[in-house]
């Protein structure tokens, strides 16, 4: 025999490479696709759906779309007709803003997005001074810049806000409006006074009980019967009201999840150094409760988010209202397909990147073991 | 047993005298909730004020008068007959049902669609567990609004007439009238498959309980799951053929412009229910994964340990204790699902909302009382659901000592 037999004492033979059956493409392929018979007619199932769907929605949304052009002679309704969206863009996004006037809202959004960066940086300082703009400032630098009326600016009404930038309104206020309100409702609901307890308990049910476009009618026809002869809100307002009370139901019972998972050693101790209710829950528990909820509040919103196109129903032209109105133009009938794929897709990037953002935030502030 | 005097007692300090009237826990609550009640009493008074000096001025009268007063409109599709001159009680009558039914439909198939896609989503295959991924993150970060303007104005209504109908194998015929499918008709002899379906039920019920007996008193195992299928498919199937096949099925047929014989089911109706419970379903699905990634890894070894194959082991270990954590969220997407069907009325399905809260308030001018109508029956639907579901969920939930 020519080869060589090595010998190894115990322990010392060098590692051998892994069965070619467990690494590389091949083993990845025979361990997740092809494990068994049953796996095999699985894949092979697959694959046949991936083949009967894919290909043509690449075709019609890509290889065979018509991207250049000005009317509706440009496209040959192969594949997907992308100029439709390049005329009516700006309708999508601003409604019928006047043109001239978009500059207000670009600006508020650029402000917007200057003042979320620094919380994206860790280790920033004042992120909590940014916290109080947020809240408490730019909501009405905000409204002046989209209505007007005062700083010199021509007075926008809001009959003429939609397309994108009113679901960006509706959403905003009812979370940023919803938030105070749903704290004082959960820390009612866990009150120990019985009246409290009841109130807060009814009112949290019944919104969250009833579909919220049963709570926009109501907004929309009984608010007007409420009133005072004479006052009048518009349309927008009382779908605002509407969203708010809805979402405010909520977020109570998200922050009420927060609050029961204090332990009770925390309320106990708090309350064994004195302090009065308002600061054991100002101080002690609801900073430790909002943390725990983040992710659920984010939640909250992205359902508040896709909710808001509840309001085309009630005669506002939110994003996809505003897709529905410009598929009734006589010049452009039968595009529906390509609106509703653009709001979808508009719609699929707001939530998906929040709900990851969501994930991201419950594996940060998951601090225990 | 007296107490007695304790030399090294420390002497007790007198009582802390009696707080202040405001520095009284009882009586600050006693007052804040008077305040409370006082200040929803005074807006109440304010709302209903107001809203009574609106309606008066508006010239209408307040109370539930006007359900016995005649629709005048017509509604397309109704569980039970209803035409123009029936009353406004009746048109309630007419939506709720059309509620129910969606709902019920849209719940049967969102759980149906709703474990296969949470069970791909699980599969060690790695395309399938892919694609249930890829459903579950498209389908819900998109509104469901979308979605149903989607399946009813981009999918259904452009469909071609009747004459072109697109045919979905023996007797099924999709166009933009909606989708036509073979009725089926029983024949007087139909009673002897029913009854036998009821007897075999019986009967199964009555052996499971003694073959439960009897593996507790002797071990033996009988085999129950087989042998219900059997009495309960065999049975019926034998009465039927011995009945001489009582049923025969309506097949629709174009004739001139539209078809006629079987059944159709509606466009609105259709892209409805597809879209609640594809919708439904991608949630449904990540409840389903999460339930049954609960289930600790450690409970199937436990399982195949003692000899439990992997069908007694799914049936008896996972899936148990998998439905203990499902049941709770899915109650709430039921519930979900239930409301979500008031959507119904963007795309002109007769729901309640749509026929009562939309036609008969706008004819009536009734606001209060129909909105608050409508609203009682939702919030009477989720305390059904969540009733039954609780019970469900207490039936199921671990029985602690």
């Amino acid at each position: 025999m020519s080869e060589q037999i090595a010998h190894y004492s115990p322990g010392t033979h060098p590692d051998m490479p892994a069965p070619a059956s467990i690494v590389g493409l091949r083993g990845w392929l025979q361990q997740n696709l092809l494990s068994s018979p049953l796996n095999i007619g699985l894949t092979i199932i697959s694959l046949y759906l991936v083949y009967i769907i894919v290909p043509p929605i690449l075709s019609w949304g890509f290889i065979d779309a018509d991207w250049r052009g000005e009317t509706r002679e440009d496209c040959d309704r192969v594949g997907a007709c992308w100029v439709y969206i390049r005329i009516w863009f700006k309708q999508l996004m601003y409604g019928r803003y006047p043109v001239t006037e978009l500059w207000r809202i670009n600006t508020a959004y650029i402000v917007l997005i200057l003042a979320f960066i620094p919380l994206f940086i860790p280790g920033f300082r004042y992120k909590h001074w940014i916290g109080v703009f947020l809240l408490f400032v730019y909501p009405v630098f905000a409204f002046v810049m989209f209505h007007g009326d005062t700083a010199g600016l021509e007075i926008v009404e809001t009959p003429l806000w939609g397309g994108l930038f009113l679901t960006l309104v509706i959403a905003v206020t009812g979370i940023v409006a919803s938030l105070p309100i749903g704290i004082v409702l959960a820390l009612g609901r866990r009150s120990n006074m019985p009246v409290v307890r009841a109130l807060c308990v009814a009112f949290i049910e019944l919104w969250r009980g009833v579909p919220l476009i049963t709570v926009l009618f109501m907004s929309s026809v009984m608010f007007p019967l409420f009133m005072p002869e004479g006052m009048h809100f518009d349309k927008l307002i009382r779908a605002l009201v509407g969203v708010m009370l809805f979402s405010a139901a909520y977020m109570a019972e998200v922050v009420r999840g927060g609050l029961q998972a204090i332990p009770k050693g925390q309320f106990e101790a708090a309350q064994a150094v004195g302090l009065s209710y308002w600061k054991l829950m100002g101080l002690i528990i609801l900073p430790q409760a909002l943390k725990i909820v983040i992710p659920g509040i984010v939640n909250t919103f992205i359902g508040l988010f896709k909710d808001t196109t509840l309001v085309l129903i009630i005669g506002l032209f939110d994003f996809l209202g505003m897709a529905q109105a410009v598929a009734t133009n006589p010049d452009w009938l039968g595009f529906y397909v390509e609106g509703y794929v653009f709001v979808a897709c508009g719609f699929w990037i707001f939530c998906f990147s929040m709900s990851r953002y969501s994930q991201h935030l419950e594996r940060k502030l998951h601090t225990g073991h | 047993m007296a107490a007695d005097p304790d030399p090294l007692s420390v002497p007790t300090a007198a009582p802390p005298a009696k707080p202040a009237v405001w520095n009284d826990p009882a009586w600050r609550a006693l007052f804040f909730q008077v305040v409370v009640v006082g200040f929803v009493i005074l807006v109440a008074v304010f709302l209903v004020k107001n809203t009574l000096n609106n309606l008066e001025r508006q010239g209408i009268a307040s109370g539930f008068g006007f359900l016995n007063s005649t629709a005048g409109f017509s509604i397309g599709e109704t569980l039970i007959p209803y035409h123009e001159e029936n009353t406004y009680g009746r048109t309630f009558l007419v939506g709720l049902l059309n509620t129910i039914w969606i709902s019920v439909w849209g719940v049967m198939l969102a759980t149906i669609l709703g474990f296969i896609v949470g069970v791909a989503r699980l599969s060690t295959n790695w395309l399938i567990s892919k694609i249930s991924m890829v459903y579950i993150e498209i389908l819900r970060n998109i509104p469901l609004l979308l979605q149903i303007f989607f399946w009813y104005f981009a999918v259904l209504r452009p469909l071609p007439g009747p004459r072109q109908s697109l045919s979905l194998g023996d007797g099924f015929f999709l166009n933009n009238r909606g989708m036509y499918f073979p009725d089926p008709v029983l024949e007087d002899d139909f009673w002897l498959v029913t009854a036998a379906i009821i007897v075999s039920v019986a009967v199964f019920f009555v052996v499971r309980r003694w073959a439960h007996i009897r593996q507790d008193r002797t071990g033996q195992q009988f085999p129950v799951f087989w042998f219900g299928i059997g009495l309960i498919i065999g049975v019926p199937l034998l009465m039927f053929f011995a009945a001489g096949s009582p049923l025969h099925f309506d097949y629709p047929a174009l004739k001139g412009f539209n078809f006629t014989g079987g059944s159709v089911m509606s466009p609105e109706f259709f892209a409805l229910w597809l879209a609640l419970s594809t919708y439904t379903a991608a949630f449904i699905g990540e409840i389903v994964r999460a339930g049954i990634l609960s289930v600790s890894h450690g409970q199937t070894e436990a399982a195949y340990a003692v000899g439990l194959r992997r069908g007694p082991t799914l049936r008896l270990v996972i899936i148990p204790q998998a439905l203990r954590v499902i049941i709770p969220p899915l109650t709430s997407q039921y519930l979900n699902l239930t409301k979500n069907s008031s959507l119904a009325a963007a795309i002109a399905y007769p729901d309640l909302v749509l026929v009562f809260a939309g036609t008969t308030l706008m004819q009536t001018g009734q606001a209060v009382e129909i909105i608050a109508m409508t609203m009682a029956v939702y919030l009477t639907l989720s305390l059904i659901i969540s009733t039954i579901m609780n019970w469900y969920n207490n039936k199921m939930a671990l029985v602690e000592r």
